[in-house]
């Protein structure tokens, strides 16, 4: 059984001037052990679908969905209670930045004890003990003395290492990473996601990794969900993903990237991810794809099969022959 | 040959941290020993992690700050207190976040006349306001844009806005501090784009901050890799990035993710954090993270060679 399935999960908002949909049809399977990658733009909702599968939106969000199970709990009708129980615990999640995400107010010791007090009952010494053992984990040196430090004492990438032993505190069987590396430098960057992949080959957990760095996901993702304006409009495993995109959005995506210049200039997608008020009647690319047809821009477009990366195209590109036949 | 347009000879900036009733005050030394020229036309990418004096060396060629020594002169003329009104038209500076960098009262078109109204105070108001729909055409803006707000502009067009700005007064140098990095990726390239015409267009001579990489690589024409305030290596983009000498530029360039899955490859791992400014280690200052370092780099501090490709390392490669 799947450890998380989400099935047309929808995120609206409420906003002054109506309502606005961040996250529009998102759909994903994750079993346990898999690296799973989402990739987008800003406002392509890929942190909001999280949020709301954690339940950390504000009551201004609707959320609906078909199906929303984590390990065998519906996350639909569940009491804050009941959900308190299993994130932080089995599901938790890293956010971008650890310096506003750690509480200024208290020691990273006593943030980090706390989640093994509340979801293991753990005692004082138990705590400590795990506490220092997470630290050693995660590679910070000298972690008896680090316990006992402020957030504001510590550099970025050590607060980060400390957001991750957190959120590994309780051994999950899915962490999600919010643009981990973001606000890191790119030593620190390359320390984290080393990091990261091996924690997940030792515990076995799943790991999604939310990012807009296309070069992150190469090097660490299995399997890639590329998101755009709410919709996913791709999903194929790395290597394919890469070297055969079937949305055209991925490949232009791909083709902007700087590395992958022949030429001084670069390919660009004009104009910009559409915004609350105007969201195009069909294929949400169609404004900025080179390839639209009259169909793209009146109909939404289905989507495609499994072999064709459940592309959401009316001309899936790089089909391969004997399709065509 | 071409009369370079920027000549930089041993910037040094520090900074004094208060040490408040009972302790010393302490030193930041921030840049140290930056040199380098910069030809029309040409782009120089200045990288390196955060905290190495990227943006420091910004402020000083822009003259934001006064360096405390060393000296650099734009299109041939000193820079110094005397200077600093007449060359501040020849260099201009783009921002990294174009959401902070524009006031959201001033309207698209004042932003853009504001330079002409302090520093050429003898035009008339048609003619600011001619310049202005001028720019607006060439950095890619529509006319009717010349009334809006910033927060009416997307990432990409404030930024375009930005490089509009710092174009009014036609400088020589274009400091370009992180232009992209706050931006989306589809954004991205079409303002590396927008850059890249305008330097064949005006023959510009850019000054390219960032930290990233890939970025530099598609537009640099040379690089400096800077390390705790100090170039650590220097050279042409080819020269950097095929066969690098210096042991943090190797260490950079491996950490830095490649957009190619097939590619996995074994990283170069640096231990340990970068080390505050304030206690520089003595020495070669990356010797307690360089899996190289021996004795000798950690009593003596190398200087840069005096090489077209240049690295400061007592055993480059």
């Amino acid at each position: 059984m799947a450890l998380l399935e989400v099935r047309n999960l929808s995120v609206d908002f409420a906003t002054t001037s109506g309502t606005f949909r961040a996250v529009d049809g998102f759909d994903l399977t994750l079993e346990p052990g898999d690296i799973t990658a989402v990739v987008g733009e800003s406002g392509s909702g890929k942190s909001v679908a999280f949020l709301a599968m954690m339940g950390l939106l504000p009551w201004t969000a609707t959320i609906t969905s078909d199906v929303m199970t984590f390990d065998g709990s519906d996350l639909r009708g569940i009491t804050p209670k009941q959900r308190r129980r299993i994130i932080g615990k089995d599901m938790s999640m890293i956010f971008q930045e650890p310096m506003t995400s750690l509480n200024p107010c208290y020691t990273v010791g006593f943030q980090i004890k706390e989640a093994l007090r509340i979801h293991l009952g753990m005692d004082r010494n138990a705590r400590q003990a795990r506490a220092v053992e997470l630290f050693e984990q995660v590679g910070i040196p000298a972690p008896e003395t680090r316990l006992s430090a402020f957030p504001h004492q510590m550099s970025g990438g050590m607060n980060q290492r400390v957001m991750i032993a957190m959120a590994i505190a309780c051994k999950p069987k899915l962490l999600i990473a919010d643009e981990p590396t973001t606000a890191l430098d790119v030593t620190i960057q390359a320390q984290i996601l080393e990091l990261l992949t091996s924690l997940q080959e030792e515990t076995g957990m799943a790991l999604v990794l939310i990012t807009h760095d296309m070069g992150v996901v190469a090097e660490t993702a299995d399997r890639v969900s590329v998101q755009y304006a709410g919709q996913k409009v791709e999903q194929q495993a790395v290597v394919p993903l890469f070297n055969t995109p079937h949305h055209p959005y991925t490949a232009a995506l791909l083709a902007a990237l700087p590395e992958r210049a022949t030429t001084k200039h670069l390919p660009t997608i004009p104009g910009v991810v559409p915004g609350q008020f105007d969201r195009p009647k069909g294929c949400l690319f169609s404004p900025r794809c080179a390839m639209a047809t009259d169909l793209c821009r009146t109909t939404p477009p289905p989507v495609a099969g499994p072999e064709l990366g459940v592309a959401r195209c009316h001309y899936p590109i790089n089909v391969p022959v004997e399709q065509d036949a | 040959m071409t009369e370079p347009v920027l000549v930089a000879e041993n910037l040094t900036q520090e900074y004094v941290l208060k040490g408040g009733l009972f302790g010393q005050d302490r030193v930041v030394r921030a840049l140290t020993g930056a040199s380098f020229t910069l030809e029309a036309g040409k782009t120089l990418a200045v990288v390196g992690e955060s905290g190495c004096g990227k943006s420091t060396l910004a402020r000083c060629i822009t003259m934001i700050e006064e360096p405390v020594s060393g000296s650099f002169s734009l299109d041939g003329t000193l820079a110094a207190p005397g200077t600093h009104d007449a060359l501040r038209t020849t260099v201009q500076i783009v921002f990294q976040d174009p959401y902070g960098s524009l006031n959201p009262r001033q309207r698209c078109g004042q932003i853009l006349e504001e330079p002409l109204l302090i520093n050429r105070p003898d035009l008339s108001p048609d003619e600011r306001t001619r310049r202005a729909r001028e720019m607006l055409d060439l950095v890619g803006l529509r006319p009717e844009h010349y009334d809006r707000y910033p927060h009416m502009f997307s990432g990409g067009q404030r930024q375009r806005i930005a490089v509009g700005r710092a174009l009014m007064l036609e400088p020589k140098v274009l400091v370009l501090d992180e232009p992209v990095s706050a931006l989306d990726l589809s954004i991205q390239s079409q303002i590396l784009n927008l850059l890249v015409d305008l330097q064949e267009r005006l023959g510009l001579a850019y000054l390219f901050i960032s930290h990233d990489l890939s970025v530099v690589k598609h537009v640099a024409d040379d690089v400096i890799v800077m390390y705790l305030g100090r170039p650590v290596e220097v050279g042409s983009k080819e020269e950097i990035f095929a066969h690098q000498r210096h042991p943090y530029t190797k260490a950079l360039l491996s950490a830095t993710p490649m957009a190619d899955p097939t590619l996995r490859k074994e990283r170069i791992k640096l231990t340990g954090e970068l080390p505050s400014p304030v206690d520089i280690p003595p020495g070669c200052p990356f010797s307690p993270r360089c899996w190289k370092a021996q004795d000798k780099c950690r009593q003596e501090r190398p200087e840069l060679d005096a090489t077209a490709h240049a690295a400061a390392c007592h055993f480059p490669e």
